[in-house]
């Protein structure tokens, strides 16, 4: 066979958001020799865009809130399908890895006796949110990005994993390319942790960078990896809608948070229109309530404009297709008239600076036009609550790229404090496992070789496919029939024309050669998004009922008994099948936080 | 929704050499730069190289010079130029182009690694740090930076020297540096450092690092000229002294020195 360039660690972490640096940071803390790979420039990952906030009960602007509070708001958000095990770590662990996002240099906005201020956000009963102005998400992504560059981690930029490599059941390594040369790269490595963030670029209306294409999702599972929870897809309630070039790009829920509001083209406020039982008696009934409570939450209940996100997107949606929706087919999202100018510009200056930039739009002015688009799956590679391992001896995985954490739905805020907190912990138990390997498991060369074959193959057909074509027509599909409602009509047919992409993903071709080629570096991604498009539409045809980032116009109800199972995803004779399987049990002791009334 | 041909004129090639090329493409009102950059891949040129990210603003990863000027290729609205004009796209010019818009931005990622780590004082008895807001303000708006390197590509110290990449930081490592030396929480003195090895003498405030900032940061104002008057409390540097009777500053440095 052809030599490669090869590199041994003991750790090969995958993705380098907020989750793959803390794994890494972490894993090289414990003594492994670490690699940390990715597929843009360190720094660039989707973490960067995040905007809102960490959430973690701190409690420094409520004092009443901790862990437990935090664990509530989650799991209800989730509509208790969450691993309570992940969300209660996730609770517990969140104020400490804020704490030394700080002590590594970030400077989250301050609270007059200058503390870590904390803001309001969707489904968080106190304000929780550790922020930056509506940029939290870039002061994450730098302060990981300089610790790790200072500890001296060895990064591969613009480096993409075709394929984890495994012996004996047992994760040996991984098989990357160069983005640069196109040429192959081999890891041997004893643990590798998936940190390869989610799979919006499946969809046409998406917040989502170009490379979350599912790779993380497609990698574990091809090497016999579960996945669960894939049905579960979050569309934020607010992107942008025109014009069409910035059509899903991310609006803050800060701007709620904020006290900006959602009215319909009749000017009203729809949310009052769309509060479900479940969270009834927490909710504010009329619109001076709601504005009184973003001062005074002891005798004032919350606006429903902060309800979780599915309930907010799904009634945009709804306001949207019964004809009250703003002229380019959203909502009108208002700060304009309820803030002043300056306090706007101070609270959400990138939300300021978009929407001037690219819309034409000044938000101090006149109200923004929103509505839902694609930004997270709550699905992901099923790990151990406590270490991240997935179900392959040595794989790991943390943040959006594994599942559980959030059940159904993720409240806004929950992300960035689960990048950290499973990022730790991730990193620290793939460290220990490597400790335990003796050796590094063999890396089997026709595996290497096969990898090659396939990724080079689309240079041989002159006449090809075009792979922008495919990805669009999946986009489509993806849009049109796993949307945010769903049937069982639907999804099947979108199972037939994901099957019929796939047939034509395997005739694409590409021109020029191997050095920097987007259009090759597609071909090769269509492999892992039309896997896991594959994956949620299976999913979601499985789950008859209505529940979360999930809703069925056939089955419009939450059904008791599925509330009881997850849908997993694994292989079975080499093609993805579904499974239901039962969900843990709840402990007593936390079960009493969701009887009788919310307790702080 | 109007829909109108725009020609692109791109910058092809390699290490080796290349050539603009025209494409065009018919674009919609609204579009920014790298939609139509995108449209020629997915039609024309499927092996056309940019490097890109976010498509927000917020990663500064798709930065190139658009008619000869530094920009966001995702931040630069169509319409801000003469319809029936070609608009040229081509690669950062301080840095080794890799292939098409593409360029090989490694020399920053190199400066970041001599960076000396943050280095934070202890903490208060109860725990916690505290800072005022507005003692952090001016490092907040440090932290904005997205490191498009718009601002090195600018740099007239290394845009056409290519030997004083060796010993200049450039501005966005300048804007490091200052934040860093001004962060209520470090302890660090890298001043000697950034006055030496980093080469921050060579600059002489033109301030086209601040003119091209996506972000807005006052690179100049904010960040070197306090950093030169800061290095001259130990050297003499002529245009720190004479920003030194300039202007005052308001605030002392946090560590009292």
């Amino acid at each position: 066979m052809a030599e490669h360039e090869t590199h041994e660690f003991d750790v090969v972490v995958i993705g380098a958001g907020g989750a793959g640096l803390r794994a890494a940071i972490e894993a090289h803390d414990q003594g492994a020799r670490t690699a940390l790979v990715c597929k843009s420039l360190l720094g660039k990952a989707h973490t960067v865009m995040a905007e809102g906030g960490i959430a973690a009960a701190m409690a420094n602007v409520y004092a009443d809130d901790n862990w437990r509070v935090h664990f509530r708001d989650t799991m209800r958000g989730g509509k208790m399908l969450n691993s309570w095990r992940m969300a209660q770590l996730h609770a517990q662990e969140a104020p400490d890895r804020v704490y030394e996002l700080e002590e590594w240099g970030a400077l989250f906005d301050r609270t007059d006796d200058g503390r870590i201020l904390q803001r309001d956000f969707g489904g968080h009963r106190f304000a929780r949110l550790a922020h930056v102005g509506d940029r939290t998400g870039l002061e994450m992504i730098r302060t990981l990005q300089h610790r790790a560059v200072s500890k001296g981690i060895d990064v591969f930029m613009e480096c993409t994993v075709m394929r984890l490599l495994t012996d004996g059941g047992q994760i040996a390594g991984a098989v990357a390319y160069w983005r640069e040369s196109g040429r192959l790269i081999v890891f041997r490595a004893k643990a590798v942790v998936l940190a390869t963030g989610g799979i919006g670029k499946a969809w046409k209306v998406t917040s989502n960078s170009w490379e979350y294409t599912g790779d993380g999702h497609a990698l574990a599972l091809w090497a016999g990896a579960d996945l669960v929870d894939m049905e579960f897809v979050q569309f934020h309630p607010t992107g942008m809608v025109w014009p069409p070039s910035v059509r899903g790009i991310l609006v803050t829920e800060g701007v709620r948070g904020d006290g900006g509001a959602l009215r319909n083209a009749e000017g009203r406020r729809f949310m009052f229109d769309y509060i479900p039982e479940m969270f009834r008696a927490e909710t504010a009934e009329t619109e001076e309530e709601a504005d009184r409570w973003y001062d005074d939450r002891q005798s004032n209940r919350r606006t429903p404009d902060l309800l979780p996100r599915d309930e907010v997107a799904r009634a945009i949606n709804t306001e949207v297709k019964e004809g009250r929706g703003s002229p380019h087919g959203g909502v009108f999202l208002d700060i304009a008239s309820r803030r002043p100018a300056d306090y706007v510009r101070r609270r959400l200056p990138s939300m300021y600076h978009q929407f001037k930039e690219l819309a034409d739009v000044d938000i101090t002015r006149e109200p923004m036009e929103v509505g839902p688009t694609c930004h997270y799956v709550m699905g992901g590679i099923r790990v151990d609550p406590d270490t991240q391992a997935a179900t392959v001896p040595g794989l790991f995985a943390a943040g959006e790229a594994a599942g559980g954490m959030h059940g159904a739905n993720r409240l806004g805020g929950n992300s960035l404090s689960d990048l950290l907190v499973f990022g730790l912990r991730a990193g620290r138990y793939a460290a220990e496992h490597a400790a335990r390997v003796p050796t590094p498991p063999a890396v089997d060369p026709g595996l290497v070789e096969a990898t090659e074959r396939e990724a080079l193959a689309p240079f041989e057909r002159d006449v090809g496919e075009n792979p922008y074509t495919v990805q669009q027509e999946l986009q489509d599909c993806m849009q049109e029939l796993v949307g945010i409602i769903r049937t069982e009509d639907e999804l099947k047919s979108a199972l037939e024309r994901i099957a019929a992409l796939r047939e034509r993903a395997g005739r694409v071709g590409v021109e020029g050669h191997r050095q920097y080629n987007p259009g090759w570096h597609l071909a090769i991604d269509l492999r892992s998004l039309l896997t896991v498009s594959e994956c949620v539409a299976l999913a979601a045809l499985e789950r008859r009922e209505s529940r979360g980032g999930h809703t069925r116009d056939d089955y419009p109800k939450p059904d008791p008994e599925l509330g009881k199972v997850k849908v997993v995803v694994r292989l079975r004779d080499g093609e993805p099948a579904v499974a239901r399987e039962p969900l843990d049990d709840l402990p007593d002791d936390l079960k009493q936080l969701f009887e009788g009334k919310p307790r702080s | 929704m109007t829909s109108y041909d725009v020609t692109l004129r791109l910058w092809r090639g390699d290490s080796g050499g290349g050539e603009l090329r025209d494409y065009t493409v018919a674009c919609e009102d609204g579009e920014v730069v790298l939609d139509a950059i995108h449209r020629v891949q997915a039609t024309q040129a499927g092996d056309l190289a940019v490097r890109w990210n976010c498509k927000a603003g917020k990663c500064g990863s798709c930065s190139a010079e658009v008619n000869g000027r530094p920009r966001l290729l995702c931040m630069t609205r169509l319409n801000v130029f003469e319809r029936g004009e070609p608009i040229t796209v081509t690669p950062l010019r301080t840095f080794p182009v890799v292939r098409d818009l593409v360029t090989d931005v490694s020399f920053n990622f190199e400066m970041a690694k001599r960076v000396p780590a943050f280095a934070p004082r202890p903490r208060e008895a109860d725990g916690t740090y505290r800072m005022q807001q507005q003692d952090i303000d001016r490092v907040q708006e440090f932290h904005k930076c997205i490191e498009c390197f718009l601002c090195q590509d600018v740099c007239h110290v290394i845009r056409d020297h290519e030997e004083n990449k060796r010993n200049f930081a450039g501005p966005r490592m300048f804007i490091r540096y200052a934040e860093l030396e001004m962060h209520p929480l470090d302890t660090g003195d890298r001043r000697e450092l950034v006055r030496g090895q980093m080469g921050l003498g060579l600059c002489n405030i033109t301030k086209c690092c601040t003119e091209v900032c996506p972000e807005h940061i006052n690179i100049t104002d904010n960040a070197i000229i306090p950093l030169k008057e800061r290095v001259a409390d130990t050297r003499y540097d002529p245009i720190a002294w004479l920003g030194s009777k300039l202007r005052r500053r308001g605030k002392p440095p946090p560590d009292g020195g």
